[in-house]
């Protein structure tokens, strides 16, 4: 059973979030380090180059890597702090299984003990209930290595289809939205090609908080001469001093680009010779768009519509141009379609394939990437091939040696894996690196699912609010303590290079996968002795794919500072910038560009649809959620750094005054925000930078400061993304405290 | 070994973006000890997100070692002006309340001043501080004025400031745009020596 074993708070008592400060050897000013180890760092897309110091074993800071050409050692605090997680008080040492007797509600157990319990309990489930009624979850922080090897261990050993990543939380619209528009999914442009542009347009994208270093590309577009353009319901640090602000009402961004690309056709600030040649689908969006005037995307977006004929003539006449957009436009249950109207303004004006004339989304996650390139995709397999292609199918069985009846086919994905979980169809679980409890929407359902596990394994470093409900926690691997490649926004693909060895029992995450399958008896291809060991296998596997690493190598890696795929051969120094003129790919062979048989990009229809749950009168307000400077995802690691809790202790609501004035809302006060899914008790934060009939609350936290208690589980129907940017809400100035306020640390 | 002459440091507050970076990577400084010795102001969160970092501006007479009645605030021969030296330091606040950027902070706990000495034991050799080397916006530069001529066009480099009767002058520099200079409206203007009568814009940046 996979409900709590004891009082939450008690598991809280033992297993934290507790904070970790500087103190011992990392205060000692006289300390010379025994080496210096450069990496990365271990947070979101950006993947910035870091140098960690290591004495007597232990990371005991960090020195910048002036020379990694992203980021030219500049860092945002998680990434200064994030070494704070090595030598944590949390840190899991040891296997743990759950015992309702014990105070902390898990004992330790031994290592090999606990593997063959997990390894019994799966051979158990799937003999009564079939190979998919095992699931695995994993998290796109792992190494493209360690991503393929569990993406094979679910097909080869597991043999189940239900596989999933919580890239599907953040990648996922762009990633579809990519694939339908120009046959790939990954940043068209470098960063590089950022400062040559003449505009520069951000669509829900809180660069100056979710991707700092970006900010500076920005920046330097505007210090020579472009015009940034900004929309976001909040005015970000970004947005703060844009050249102009769009406030889009939440959900309404499809809106806004039919709008904008209505005017393109309109003034003829359209590139004819490229839309002829390469590009299909033209006409039938024009005729879309006809009916998206100014006036009608102004009343649908809440933008004025000088402001929307500006940004259309802006973006229309620019010689050069950089669009970017990350989860604002994503996070819907129409966010391909969002992406797909950003795609269309782009493909509209030609400029992209060349120098300062761009197009990426923001990937959100460390490996976000690389992850579902190679194989923890429900659908997805090694480089980027797709699960229902009979030709991609065999290309993969032949490299792993088995019969293409044994590979599954393709999944569902993680928040149907919940609800098959919630509906008795999936009865056991592995998870490894993903807090669903604190990252889905309406997480109290997601709560309700995991207790009907029948078993629960997670492995981890420390024991995350998903984890307490598990059966067997197996101890894993912090991001220094293993090494392997990620591949960043750019489509950079970068290494991470051991700096420590795992503490106590904790194990390489990968070593843990293949012990389980060597428990079972199912070890056949999952025998590998190092991560460069899987990385060979996953060139191979690769080559000839969309996502092509055959040609990259860790020591071209390391002599490039990075390889952009895709990179077919030896030879082949990468590719930092798609659909060039004249570049070959493997679909097209030759026929152009893009990623489709005659290379060509698509124009797609972008329908605009409100979100599926829009304001009615009995919660008159769009809540929308996102992050803050000094925390990542769930929180798991960043809310156990002391100095990142303080600078952003607990969650607020943010609202405008004017909406707190009408509730008699004070900065400050305890303020309820209820939707038709939970409600939670937070302090306000009264700020004029947020649109008057929005509030935000970041979603960082868990239990009872959760944001996700609230969000709507809507889906896109083609990503299958939820609907974390966009629903119904209400508030009403509280009582008083919550009783958490009195129980609970900020961080917990 | 004194800061190399050539390299200069350069806030540029349109540019921060509030992320702490700065605060927090100070602390890390191998001679600061875990502590930050630098901070970040919000101008007025609940009108903007305008914020900026407040790093020593070092100053050719440094105000706080001058109000300083036991001598603990040095400079050094190469314009760095030190955090206050813990043998000296009485904890009174003086310079803490005469700083006219608000740069000093008592630190209750260890009865000690602490404030920016631009990372000196990494700045004396030639590398960046900690807090320019990471700062995501580079609203914290440090580097060649050369440099910072051809990346930043649209600003100049201000390093006197007057506050009253007071003109600082300082060895970190302040961005500020070239064609929107603060207005300061001041009779004081019109019996500067230079004025040619009429003049009601006190300058208060020069450059």
């Amino acid at each position: 059973m996979a409900t709590l074993p004891v009082e939450k708070l008690q598991i809280i008592q033992e297993f934290g979030p507790h904070g970790a400060f500087m103190s011992g050897i990392r205060l000692d000013p006289g300390v010379e380090p025994d080496r210096i180890v450069k990496t990365h760092c271990c947070f979101c897309g950006q993947q910035c180059g870091i140098q960690l110091k290591v004495k007597d074993e232990q990371v005991i800071g960090f020195e910048p890597w002036l020379e990694f050409p992203f980021n030219r050692g500049m860092l945002c605090p998680k990434g200064v702090k994030r070494y704070l997680q090595g030598s944590h008080p949390d840190r899991l040492l040891n296997a743990v299984e759950r015992d309702g007797s014990v105070p902390s509600g898990f004992k330790p157990i031994e290592y090999e003990a606990a593997i063959r319990r997990v390894a019994e309990a799966i051979k158990r489930i799937q003999n009564e209930h079939g190979p998919d009624s095992f699931a695995i979850l994993t998290g796109a922080s792992l190494t493209t290595e360690k991503a393929y090897l569990i993406g094979k261990f679910a097909r080869m050993a597991l043999r189940t289809a239900n596989i999933d990543y919580n890239g599907r939380l953040c990648m996922v619209s762009a990633a579809a939205g990519n694939k339908k528009a120009f046959g790939i999914d990954r940043a068209a442009n470098p960063w590089s090609d950022i400062p040559n542009s003449e505009v520069v347009w951000i669509s829900g994208a809180n660069v100056g908080e979710c991707a700092p270093i970006t900010t500076d590309y920005v920046w330097q577009a505007r210090e020579n001469g472009a015009k940034i353009i900004v929309v976001d319901p909040r005015i970000t640090p970004i947005a703060r001093t844009c050249d102009l602000f769009l406030p889009v009402k939440p959900g309404r961004d499809a809106a806004l680009f039919n709008g904008i690309l209505h005017l393109m056709i309109e003034h003829d600030w359209i590139d004819h010779a490229f839309i002829e040649g390469h590009t299909v689908g033209f006409d039938a969006v024009a005729a879309s768009v006809k009916e998206w005037t100014p006036q009608k995307t102004a009343d649908v977006t809440g933008i004025a519509v000088k402001a929307i004929q500006r940004a259309a003539e802006w973006w229309g006449t620019a010689k050069s141009s950089f669009l970017m957009h990350a989860r604002g436009i994503e996070h819907h249950a129409h966010g391909v379609q969002n992406v797909l109207g950003a795609i269309n303004i782009v493909l509209a004006s030609g400029r992209i394939g060349r120098e300062g004339g761009g197009y990426a989304t923001i990937t959100g996650q460390g490996n976000g990437q690389g992850g579902r390139e190679h194989g923890q995709k429900c659908d997805q397999l090694p480089g980027a091939r797709d699960i229902s292609n009979s030709e991609h199918r065999a290309f993969i069985c032949k490299v792993w040696g088995i019969e293409e009846a044994d590979l599954p086919k393709a999944g569902v994905d993680a928040y149907e894996i919940i609800r098959k979980i919630d509906r008795g169809e999936i009865r056991g679980l592995i998870s490894i690196c993903f807090n669903p409890q604190v990252s889905l929407p309406d997480n109290n359902f997601v709560s309700q699912a995991l207790d009907k596990l029948e078993f629960y394994a997670a492995i981890d470093f420390f024991l995350n609010e998903t984890a307490q409900h598990a059966d067997v926690v197996l101890p894993g691997s912090l991001h220094e303590e293993d090494e392997g490649t990620v591949t960043q926004l750019e489509g950079r693909v970068i290494k991470i290079n051991k700096a420590v060895d795992c503490p106590g029992e904790a194990r390489q995450d990968w070593k843990i996968i293949q012990d389980i399958a060597h428990a079972l008896g199912r070890e056949h291809g999952l025998t590998f002795a190092s991560p460069a060991e899987i990385f060979d296998e996953l060139r191979i596997a690769s080559k000839g794919g969309v996502a092509d690493y055959s040609g990259i190598t860790y020591e071209k890696i390391e002599n490039q500072f990075g390889v952009f795929w895709p990179c077919p051969s030896d030879d082949h120094p990468g590719t930092p910038r798609l659909f060039e003129p004249g570049s070959w790919n493997p679909v097209a062979k030759g026929s152009g560009p893009f990623y489709f048989p005659d290379g060509k990009a698509r124009f797609n229809i972008a329908e605009y649809r409100p979100p599926v749950e829009d304001t009615d009168a009995e919660y008159p307000l769009m809540l929308t959620t996102g992050r803050v400077v000094s925390h990542f995802l769930s929180g798991s690691q960043t809310r156990r750094i002391g100095p990142l809790v303080e600078q952003y202790p607990e969650p607020r609501i943010e609202m405008h005054p004017r909406l707190a004035e009408q509730h008699g809302i004070a900065d400050n006060d305890w303020v309820t925000a209820e939707t038709r899914r939970g409600d939670t008790t937070l302090r306000a934060m009264v700020v004029t930078t947020i649109r008057p009939d929005t509030i935000f609350i970041p979603y960082h936290w868990p239990g009872r400061k959760s944001a996700n208690q609230l969000t709507n589980s809507a889906q896109d129907p083609i990503s299958k993304i939820p609907e974390y940017k966009a629903c119904a809400v209400r508030i009403r100035k509280a009582q008083g405290p919550p009783d958490w306020e009195a129980e609970l640390e900020p961080q917990q | 070994m004194p800061v190399p002459e050539h390299l200069e440091f350069f806030i540029d507050p349109s540019r921060c973006i509030g992320c702490e970076s700065c605060v927090q990577a100070c602390s890390e400084c191998d001679t600061h000890r875990g502590h930050s010795m630098i901070h970040l102001e919000y101008v007025e969160r609940s009108r903007t997100t305008q914020t900026t970092p407040v790093i020593c501006m070092h100053c050719d007479s440094p105000t706080c070692a001058e109000v300083c009645p036991a001598d603990a605030i040095k400079r050094t021969e190469d314009g760095v002006v030190q955090s206050a030296r813990k043998p000296r330091c009485i904890a009174c606040s003086n310079c803490v309340l005469a700083c006219p950027f608000g740069v000093p902070k008592m630190k209750s706990d260890l009865e000690l001043m602490m404030k920016c000495d631009m990372c000196y034991d990494r700045s004396s050799v030639g590398k960046k501080p900690m807090c320019a080397s990471v700062c995501p916006s580079q609203a914290l530069f440090f580097g060649t004025r050369e440099e910072i001529e051809r990346l930043r066009k649209r600003s100049a480099a201000v390093n006197r400031f007057r506050f009253g009767n007071q003109t600082v002058t300082t060895k970190v520099n302040m961005m500020v745009p070239r064609d929107a200079r603060p207005e300061y409206i001041d009779v004081a203007a019109a019996m500067e020596e230079d004025s040619l009568g009429g003049d009601i814009m006190l300058n208060v940046l020069s450059t």
